[in-house]
């Protein structure tokens, strides 16, 4: 590549469109719309330049940019791309076009709506793109503040903000900056000791256990907890899961499909990126019980869903249920390094589906909040899981693509889902047997709470906002036959054009890496081999 | 013509392909649909015939095509097609009876406004089942497995709008995933210990020697052999799919489905993947795992023919048969022989499908009349329908010589004779073959004799020719298929060329003709002679021992016990859950958030009191002088001047009188 | 008793700046009161002169020095004090001196 700072490009570019969009008073409706889906479209174009020009079997950060920042505190402005975050940002990039148009009808000032979401974009991308802890965290910290104002403002039943809304967003961002409140210490003891901010030389002093020497044993345990403290929470990782399903319920569904679709991500990544690289060794150490925990979210998080009522907090706790797979992939892996017999093929596998789960799992439930979204419009602001019924028969179209995200979800193979979940379980099992084993239950309650979920509102008679309390009598639920026409609804209209550009390309995107996941697992499989094959202790 | 098997996979895809047309066409194309699935089918059986041939051309071999998935770690995942005998003539029954089936479907569901959905289901559930046969890798064979489950899942609940449709396929796909999560973690574990799922490999594929002998070498908890652990974990997922004993109860309710879905999912498709995926692993099973899957299948077999006796619906009889005649499958490969499972799985797919497929003929023809005390006296204006079931009957009872149901239940009789380890299972099939003919007989009689009962049965007419024709293919077949075991064991010789013919038993045939005898000779006594006279009036048989015909039309109580344990356990841990979340880690939360705001407040107090009380005193004294001097101040000049003036001549006189000193 | 013509100086320049003092205090036109500060100004200039030129080396013209700038601090004096005249008189539409009080505390 020729010197354009591509990295940057990526993430400067939806903040860009954000000044635009917020000098741009005048514009009508339509054309801040257009703008606004234009920016967020930008970097998964260049994502996609990037993937093109991307040498997978490269392992190290390709398209690097360095330029000194803040030479007091050697403080260098560092992004580069390797396989993990190329998928993320292709994540992001195919996410947030698909919540601007998600809100394509959100007459509620859509041109900071607009410029809000391009802020976030943008401090997300950065989060995927940065290698040095300093700017990372500005992006890190800076992405609350638009999530902040998005759930406040346009959150709640009204979509204009309401008690609980506001409730939520405090206590979402309270709880992540105290949790990254503990980062940043931990970081600051790291920058004391060792004098540089930079991801790969703390991995390196963290590899050869130059870090322990200079910390001390239990100042390092410390600085790693902080850390740890700060990424559980954004993940989040059983049990600092308590915000997660108000922020969700109450977000914008827009909102809401960033914050699943990307903003968890950046916690896993986290994870991937510095915790394991930077502590190895004290992550081992934590490992045992960690794995306990990743499992508690993979079960009581599925286990939970069950209980809900709330469409919207139920789709949230299989949020909570499938990030603790790629946890779960990670603590395994953490766990076995070191340990006689550690099998690689396992760990490559257990990483891989982390990060496959990752990007499915992006899709999945973001098309997911989108379908209770659309749920939800229809029904003047409804989401009980009781408020539908029979809406398969007033809606076809969208219940099938609901329901293949469902399924997705869910992890039927041949849908995107699988894959990641097979690997993970693969690897895990290999690693660490009986958390596979006790997962499975995961698996299995998954299963009935999002058939529970399709079947109370799209199966059955139609429900009350579907049509069906107009005409009781209408309903055929006392039809044996089945073959009298099912009852035309009048209350329920299926997906218009607009409505459906949001889903449809997820939906693709679900068969496509359900059928060829090489699309994926080709990008980073060398990347996580690599890792796999540097298991070892200092 | 052959068909090699590097192109067997065209086999699924054509149905694949039918579905994704069917998915496409708009509402009003039920033509077009139906025309893709059954042009699909019929294409795929001549396919199947070329691939039967080229399998029979070589019959010891696997002929395998295996290819890369995705990159993993420094190899690839690998997925890959198996041929071989047991592979092609499941092919080809599945693509003879689901092309039979289809057909009947188009006279059966053209009333229903959403048939060309109907299609598109079937032609993916046919696709996924194909799949499974010649998948060469127990990770594609899940892959096809989960959507054969996705298929019957979408199928059952086809008229979703009844809410007993929508329960019956969520319990279908809950109950059989149980199953299934047993078979991932047997997957699982077979793939860590033997680093492969494929099946054949060049001798590297996880049922050829070298691998089996490590499995049997490595002992894991309780002195098990690790192969009897992995075996027993992949016979969960035939026990979910097969309805096998536990896990049989989502099978009766799938009868919520279309009937046409019923006949596919009991005879070519969904519960043949279980016994077929138990026949296909059959190298890894040892001993031990054997002894468990024998027991499981007697137990099963005399179950589901106990509780067939005392239903009333006449697709839950046939259901409950099925269970029964799944039951004998697995007992045949439990006593070893999986052969005679795979012949009776076979013949069973062609009759059973006759038996459900006229069921629907006369469901059809009877206006969704389902239950058999109020149909009777179809025999007269549904001479077609009459006749092919009652074939299908006497094959299902096992009525000697013609029907090829006598000859693969007796070969799997004869198995279980032979059996070393216990003669239980032997006596509880001979059990089941009374029950089996006592019952259909029942059904028989019900249905067919006697006078009509209700309005229903009086209009009863001949289902259309697109019905009927299926129905009499399906006889024949039943009947023809008999060629198949005699008058030589070919098949035998075909699927397993190392098994030794088992010759002799003639002693046993007797036996079980008498039995067979005996129980369609009670069943004509009880049912048969005196028809029933109204639809109300009570059972002969209940009237004799009421409390077992009641537990046992209750279906064991199977579902009120899982209700009151399963069931109960899942909604505790659910509730323990959100309970767990709201009550727990939420007021964890609450209470840090109230330590700050309490901090927040003792640091306000003192700041106010403490710190700012003192600051403020001080300005407010300072304010005070201001206003004291400030009243001084009266903007007057002159009185200004005047006190300058007055000042200065003071300060003169001092200095003055001062400086006298 | 003969006065020394300093002593009569002082004299002279003490009477001038008690009418200067009586006219600023009794006058209520801004004007005179001015006025008034203009002669008590003069009479300390008067002084400045007397003390230079009956002082024992008067050589240097130190105290003519001190009133040219005396004077010239006057006239800006007058001049500002003109202008706030004209000021006062905008606002209340006459300059008596005693109703320019509204900035009393």
């Amino acid at each position: 590549m020729n010197n354009l700072p591509l990295l940057s490009l990526i993430i400067f570019t939806p903040w860009i469109g954000a000044a635009l969009l917020a000098f741009l008073r005048g514009a009508s409706v339509s054309v801040t719309r257009t703008l606004a889906l234009a920016f967020s479209l930008a970097p998964l174009a260049l994502g996609l330049v990037a993937a093109a020009a991307f040498d997978p079997a490269r392992t190290a950060p390709q398209f690097v940019e360095n330029h000194l920042w803040i030479s007091a505190l050697n403080v260098h402005y560092r992004l580069g791309l390797d396989g993990l975050s190329l998928v993320l940002v292709l994540l992001t990039g195919i996410v947030t076009p698909a919540a601007l148009l998600a809100a394509w009808r959100q007459e509620h000032c859509p041109r900071m709506f607009g410029a809000l979401f391009l802020l976030l974009q943008g401090a997300a991308l950065g989060v995927f793109l940065a290698l040095d802890f300093f700017h990372w965290f500005v992006f890190w910290e800076l992405s609350l503040v638009p999530a902040f104002f998005l759930i406040k403002l346009w959150g709640g039943a009204s979509g204009r903000g309401d008690a609980p809304a506001t409730r939520a967003a405090y206590q979402f961002v309270i709880y992540t900056i105290g949790g990254s409140a503990f980062m940043l210490v931990g970081f600051a003891a790291l920058f004391v000791a060792t004098g540089t901010l930079d991801f790969h030389q703390l991995a390196q002093h963290g590899a050869d256990g130059a870090l322990a020497a200079k910390l001390g044993a239990s100042g390092v345990r410390w600085v790693f907890l902080g850390v740890l403290l700060g990424l559980a929470v954004k993940v989040p990782l059983w049990p600092f899961h308590t915000w997660l399903p108000p922020a969700y319920a109450e977000a914008p569904t827009s909102g809401s499909m960033f914050l699943t679709g990307v903003m968890s991500k950046m916690g896993v990544y986290g994870f991937l990126r510095i915790l394991w690289p930077i502590f190895p060794a004290q992550l081992h150490a934590a490992a045992p019980c960690l794995i306990w925990l990743a499992v508690a979210g993979v079960v009581l998080g599925a286990y939970a869903a069950l209980r809900q009522t709330d469409l919207k907090r139920l789709v949230a706790y299989s949020s909570i249920n499938h990030l603790s797979y790629c946890l779960l992939a990670l603590f395994a892996v953490a766990y076995a390094t070191g340990r006689n017999g550690l099998h690689g093929e396992a760990a490559t596998a257990a990483l891989s589906g982390a990060i496959l789960q990752m990007f499915n799992h992006g899709l999945s439930a973001a098309a997911l909040f989108y379908c209770v979204g659309v749920l939800e419009s229809r029904a003047g602001g409804k989401r009980g899981i009781g408020d539908f019924g029979g809406v398969r028969t007033a809606a076809p179209l969208f219940a099938g693509l609901c329901g293949i995200s469902l399924f997705s979800s869910l992890g039927l193979p041949g849908l995107n889902g699988f894959v990641g979940e097979f690997l993970i379980f693969r690897g895990v099992f290999g690693l660490h047997g009986a958390a596979a084993t006790v997962a499975c239950l995961g698996l299995l309650a998954t299963a009935i709470f999002l058939l529970t979920f399709w079947q109370k509102v799209f199966h059955g008679p139609l429900g009350p906002n579907v049509g069906g309390a107009l005409r009781p009598d209408s309903s055929s639920a006392t039809d044996p036959s089945g073959h009298q026409a099912p009852p035309t609804p009048n209350g329920f209209a299926d997906l218009n054009a607009i409505e459906l550009a949001p889903l449809l390309p997820l939906v693709v995107l679900m068969f496509v890496l359900g059928v060829y996941p090489q699309l994926l697992a080709g990008l980073i499989n060398p990347l996580v081999t690599s890792w796999a094959g540097h298991l070892v202790l200092p | 013509m052959s068909l090699p098997v590097q192109y067997v996979w065209l086999i699924p895809l054509l149905p694949l392909l039918a579905a994704g047309i069917g998915a496409v066409t708009p509402r009003g194309g039920v033509k077009i649909a139906s025309a893709a699935a059954i042009g699909a089918m019929v294409l795929g059986f001549f396919l199947s015939c070329g691939a039967l041939a080229t399998a029979l051309a070589h019959p010891a071999a696997h002929a395998t095509a295996n290819f890369a998935w995705f990159d993993l770690g420094a190899g690839t995942l690998r997925l890959g097609w198996v041929l071989d005998p047991i592979a092609a003539f499941m092919l080809v029954m599945v693509t003879f009876v689901g092309a039979l089936i289809f057909i009947f479907s188009t006279g059966y569901m053209h009333e229903d406004e959403r048939a060309k959905q109907f299609f598109c289901f079937l032609s993916l559930f046919a696709s996924a089942m194909l799949g499974v046969v010649i998948a060469n890798s127990l990770l594609l064979l899940f892959i096809c497995w989960e959507l054969v489950g996705l298929a019957s899942y979408l199928l059952i609940g086809f008229w979703f709008h009844k809410p007993e449709a929508a329960a019956a396929a969520k319990k279908a796909f809950i109950t059989t995933r149980i199953g299934d999560l047993g078979l991932l973690l047997g997957m699982l574990w077979l793939y860590d210990s033997t680093g492969s799922l494929l099946f054949y490999d060049g001798g590297h594929g996880v049922l050829e020697p070298t691998a089996v002998a490590n499995l049997n070498a490595q002992l894991v908890f309780g002195g098990l052999a690790l192969s009897t652990v992995i075996g027993l974990l992949i016979f969960c997922g035939a026990v979910g799919k097969s309805g096998q004993f536990p896990l049989h109860v989502w099978l009766p309710d799938a009868m919520e489905g279309p009937t046409p879905v019923s006949a596919l999912i009991h005879a070519a498709t969904m519960v043949a993947a279980g016994v077929f995926l138990m026949a296909r692993v059959y190298p890894l099973l040892t001993p031990d795992a054997l002894k468990v899957i024998a027991f499981t299948g007697a137990i099963t077999a005399l179950m589901g023919a106990l509780i067939a006796v005392a239903q009333n619906d006449i697709k839950r009889i046939l259901a409950f048969s099925t269970v029964s005649q799944l039951g004998y499958m697995m007992l045949a490969i439990g006593v070893g022989s999986w052969v005679a499972a795979i012949f009776h799985l076979l013949t069973h797919a062609f009759f059973k499908a006759l038996l459900f497929l006229g069921a629907g003929s006369v469901i059809h023809a009877a206006h969704h009349e389902q239950d058999i005390r109020s149909l009777g006296g179809l025999r007269g204006p549904m001479k077609v329908t009459f006749a092919t079931f009652a074939i299908g009957m006497m094959a299902l009872a096992g009525v000697p010589f013609l029907f090829s149901g006598f000859w693969s239940k007796e070969a799997i009789l004869h198995a279980a004779h032979g059996w070393e380890v216990s003669h239980l299972p032997f006596y509880m099939g001979l059990t089941a073959v009374v029950l089996t003919a006592f019952y259909m007989t029942r059904l028989m009689a019900e249905t067919f004799f006697g006078k009509a009962r209700t309005h229903a049965s009086e209009h009863a007419h001949e289902s259309p020719a697109s019905m009927t024709i299926p129905l009499v293919i399906l006889a024949v077949c039943a009947v023809a298929l008999s060629l198949l075991a005699w008058p030589s064991p070919w098949l035998q010789h075909i699927l397993d060329p190392k098994a030794h013919a088992e010759g002799g038993g003639a002693g046993l045939m007797v036996l079980s003709i008498v039995l067979v005898a005996i129980g369609i000779g009670s069943g004509w006594a009880i049912y048969g002679r005196t028809t029933r006279e109204k639809a109300t009036s009570a059972d002969p048989l209940a009237a004799r021992v009421p409390g077992v015909i009641a537990f046992l039309g209750a279906r064991m109580k199977f579902d009120e016990l899982y209700a009151a344990t399963v069931f109960q356990l899942n909604a505790a841990l659910a509730t323990a859950a959100d309970l767990l979340d709201r009550y727990v880690w939420d007021a964890a939360v609450r209470l840090l958030a109230q330590i700050g705001i309490f901090a927040g407040l003792v640091n306000r107090e003192t700041d106010e009191d403490g710190l700012n009380g003192g600051f403020d005193a001080t300005s407010e004294s300072l304010r005070d002088t201001g206003k004291a001097y400030s009243r001084a101040q009266t903007g007057d000049a002159h009185g200004y001047l005047r006190t300058v003036a007055i000042g200065f001549v003071l300060l003169v006189l001092i200095v003055m009188l001062g400086g006298r000193r | 008793m003969s006065l020394s013509p300093l002593q009569l100086c002082l004299l002279f320049s003490s009477a001038l700046f008690c009418v200067g003092l009586v006219g600023a205090l009794s006058r209520s036109n801004t004007i005179l009161v001015l006025l008034g500060v203009e002669l008590m100004l003069n009479a300390a200039n008067l002084n400045f002169i007397a003390f230079w030129r009956f002082s024992p080396s008067p050589s240097p013209a130190t105290g003519v020095m001190f009133v040219i700038f005396s004077i010239a601090v006057a006239a800006a004096e007058a001049a500002v004090g003109l202008a706030l005249v004209i000021a006062i008189y905008r606002h209340q539409k006459n300059i008596r001196l005693q109703e320019a009080n509204r900035l009393k505390g």
